[in-house]
């Protein structure tokens, strides 16, 4: 069990959605091997791991796309496929290239729309709210990643659904573009949707998500709150900095702690707590400038915690997600 | 809501938006007019003679030597034939004696020697026994012994005609009474030679027979004394004339006459009459028409995998096979109406042309023209119904185009040549999905007619529905396998 878990048992009656057990196999590769993890609503959940380590399949999963050996998805309490109306629950984007490229946007939208019984009036809607109005009647083969980014994220709001699910919103995104989607991300959680975007960069979510399931190797490796990732990684370890790195790392790894040294003239220590370390220091009359708890950044986390991951990637270089 | 009409309005939206896919489906229209066009300017047969036509409407052969007397109002006669022979050319032209099953020899009543008159006759046949026809389509067996000489007798009174047939002269057998709308208070009588076409491999020779009349009588109103030989439509397109070396003729001698004929009194078939078109024929669009629809309805799901599409398709959707049974519908009400439209701009058109072009068209009863109309628009939408089907299963377009125009399309085109066996064409015309172009035949087999009923000749092995049954088939299993490997597939 990762010490970065703070996993709740499953509520199974709960809005959003729950994720348990989920294990999949496609011949030899085992892609999906207990993911489980929960998706609540008012929050955006960052969905973070290396390429291939079952983001995807999950997702397609929990669309009832593709079938598990075992273990459930549930959108609000039920299987996707038993949902009567499932676009009035949840609203998905899974490949923004999933297009007919000599369909425009806008009849991209009205097929799906009337899929739900929803008028053209609400495709317009949607399309103003995505920025794409002026280009709607394009053919869709023209458009930018970026722009059927947004089309993508347009088809998943139609039904106004409770729950938003979007696989790599960010790539192909210019820059304001990935401004305008945090921002966007963030105002559908603050309507109190439950909001879903997986990344195989950190970066891309570290600003947006409230909540991180970080995934390799087919499995959640933690769940549970930025601040909590942030807290747990940078727990026991001190920050220190000095002009007499070599001299000072001596001393602290005689009395028994680990020591890294992290940049120029700083260096990480931990099993020691820090008045000690001030003290060691002081009695072998080590110059020192600054002693400070260390910060870790959610890439120290998401790095620590999926280089395992990485490792089976590099090992196994046949694509899991298909 | 996400029900059943939401899913078949989405479906219909997808078609309409993809502007490759309408204007495929109204290439398949306007191949069918566009064909027909061509097939009713291709052939040019201005000034050849008509095509003789039986009281029924029908297209008839009305060629054969005719030994005649007029007869007015009641009368009677009575022959012996004691010899039928018939010679058929060999590839050396010349005639070696053999079996012309329908060659006929006997007594006949016609209304005049105008091709394509009212008659009744009754005669012996190189191969099936004594027979009773009447107006070119009514056919009626008679006594089977094989005795020979035999007697044949005509009585007429008005309109009615009885045949009879004896080996003695004494026991009657009555074969049968024919009432003859037309023939008016005079008519001609007397003795016939035919001889029809000898089907030859996946052809026809022409043949010619002779047969030996003896005991010749006649009682009631015949006038005049003497017997006029004539050749009845020497110069027709329902005719292929003599076999080289041979011509009609009569010969008295020893109170009999021996003559000699040619052709057939008997319905039209395209070997009789190889010059006359069909519907058939004007809808030849149909197999390209075919290969356009079969292209779409392939793209209208093979499109969606490929572009990934079918993920957010079958997440917008509660059941996975009505997926596949709405896009069935949508295709195949589209390609219906489609495929209707250009049956029905194409065939008036098509005959138009032919006929300004002097061509004859077999005629067609208004419910087989409603058949082939229907028909090849169902032909059209069941076989877009089995391409989207195949397209499901194959998941890949150029594969399952490939394999549909193969299984639909391929027969069809390797029945039109005309050196293929007959046993091969019916076979393909039977088992592959190509049986349903049986829609399209408006040509009619006549037991009393020896001919190649092959589907090169436009005589398909099944009827028309039943046709359309085996390809219907061939879509609902293959769109029940897709609905099931949809279902149970990862998408």
């Amino acid at each position: 069990m990762s010490p970065f878990s703070n996993r709740e048992p499953a509520e199974r009656s709960a809005r959003g959605i729950v994720v348990a057990g989920l294990r999949k196999r496609y011949g030899a590769t085992l892609a999906l091997d207990g993911m489980s993890f929960t998706v609540r609503p008012g929050v955006v959940t960052g969905f973070v791991g290396p390429n291939g380590a079952g983001k995807s399949t999950t997702m397609r999963v929990i669309l009832g796309l593709d079938a598990v050996d075992e273990g459930t998805a549930l959108i609000d309490g039920m299987p996707y496929r038993s949902l009567r109306s499932p676009l009035d629950h949840v609203g998905s984007l899974l490949d923004a290239a999933a297009l007919h490229p000599g369909r425009s946007g806008r009849n991209h939208l009205l097929w799906l729309a009337h899929a739900q019984g929803l008028p053209a009036r609400r495709v317009d809607q949607v399309l103003k709210l995505v920025g794409l109005a002026s280009v709607a009647r394009r053919k869709a083969g023209g458009y930018s990643l970026g722009m059927r980014q947004r089309l993508g994220i347009a088809a998943a709001l139609l039904g106004d659904p409770p729950i938003v699910m979007l696989d790599e919103p960010f790539n192909g995104m210019d820059p304001d573009g990935i401004v305008w989607m945090r921002g966007f991300l963030r105002s559908l959680a603050a309507q109190g949707r439950a909001v879903l975007v997986s990344s195989h960069l950190m970066s891309e979510v570290q600003d947006t998500a409230d909540h991180l399931v970080v995934v390799g190797r087919g499995k959640a490796i933690a769940d549970a709150g930025v601040a909590h990732l942030i807290a747990a990684a940078s727990a026991g370890r001190v920050a220190l900095r000095t002009t007499a790195g070599t001299h000072a790392m001596r001393v602290l790894a005689h009395a028994g702690a680990s020591v890294m040294a992290t940049g120029r003239g700083t260096i990480t220590v931990s099993g020691l707590p820090a008045d000690r370390i001030v003290t060691l220091l002081s009695q072998s009359g080590v110059p020192f400038s600054e002693v400070s708890a260390h910060r870790a950044t959610l890439e120290d986390v998401y790095l620590e915690l999926t280089h395992e991951a990485v490792e089976f990637r590099a090992a196994t270089p046949a694509k899991v997600s298909r | 809501m996400t029900g059943f009409p939401q899913l078949l309005h989405a479906e219909w939206t997808k078609f309409r938006t993809v502007t490759g896919w309408v204007t495929g489906t109204a290439m398949a229209t306007l191949l069918v007019v566009l064909f027909a066009a061509l097939a009713g300017i291709s052939s040019d047969q201005k000034g050849s003679p008509p095509v003789p036509i039986g009281p029924g409407g029908e297209p008839v052969t009305d060629s054969f030597y005719f030994v005649h007397r007029p007869l007015t109002g009641i009368g009677s006669i009575t022959v012996s034939v004691s010899a039928l022979k018939s010679g058929i050319p060999t590839d050396l032209a010349e005639l070696r004696s053999g079996v012309v099953p329908w060659a006929k020899a006997g007594l006949i009543i016609k209304a005049s020697t105008r091709q394509g008159s009212p008659y009744a006759a009754i005669m012996v046949t190189g191969g099936h026994g004594v027979r009773m026809q009447d107006n070119y389509v009514n056919d009626t067996a008679g006594p089977t012994t094989g005795a020979s000489p035999r007697w044949l007798r005509l009585d007429r009174s008005g309109d009615a005609v009885t045949g009879y047939a004896s080996a003695d002269a004494r026991h009657w057998t009555k074969v049968g009474t024919a009432h003859v709308d037309g023939l008016g208070p005079t008519v001609r009588g007397g003795l016939f030679v035919a001889s029809p076409p000898s089907v030859d491999g996946m052809g026809t020779r022409g043949s010619v027979s002779t047969a030996a009349f003896a005991d010749l009588h006649t009682r009631g109103g015949w006038a005049d004394r003497h017997w006029a030989g004539d050749q009845v439509g020497a110069e027709s397109p329902s005719f292929a004339g003599y076999p080289r070396n041979a011509s009609g003729s009569f010969m008295a001698s020893d109170g009999g006459f021996t003559v000699t004929g040619a052709g057939d009194i008997a319905p039209a078939v395209r070997d009789t009459l190889p010059t006359g078109g069909t519907r058939g024929d004007i809808l030849t669009g149909t197999f390209a028409a075919l290969i356009a629809v079969i292209v779409v309805a392939v793209l209208f799901i093979s499109t969606e995998y490929r572009e990934n599409l079918i993920h957010v398709t079958l997440a917008a959707s509660r059941r996975r096979s009505g997926v596949l049974v709405a896009k069935a519908i949508v295709l195949g009400v589209v390609t219906f109406v489609a495929g209707l439209a250009g049956t029905l701009v194409a065939v008036p058109l098509g005959e138009r042309l032919a006929h300004a072009n002097g061509v004859y068209i077999f005629p067609v009863t208004s419910s087989a023209e409603l058949r082939v109309a229907l028909g090849t628009a169902a032909l059209l939408a069941t076989a877009s119904i089995l391409a989207l089907s195949v397209g499901a299963l194959f998941r890949h377009g150029a594969g399952a185009v490939t394999a549909v125009i193969v299984a639909l399309v391929l027969p069809y085109i390797l029945v039109a040549i005309p050196f293929l066996p007959a046993s091969v064409s019916d076979w393909l015309m039977r088992v592959t999905p190509a049986a349903a172009f049986a829609l399209q035949q408006t040509l009619v087999r006549y037991d009393q007619v020896a001919s190649n009923y092959t589907p090169y000749n436009g005589y398909y092995p099944l009827e028309p529905w039943a046709g359309l049954a085996v390809l219907a088939g061939y879509a609902v299993v293959s769109l029940a396998a897709a609905a099931l490997l949809l279902r149970r597939r990862d998408a």
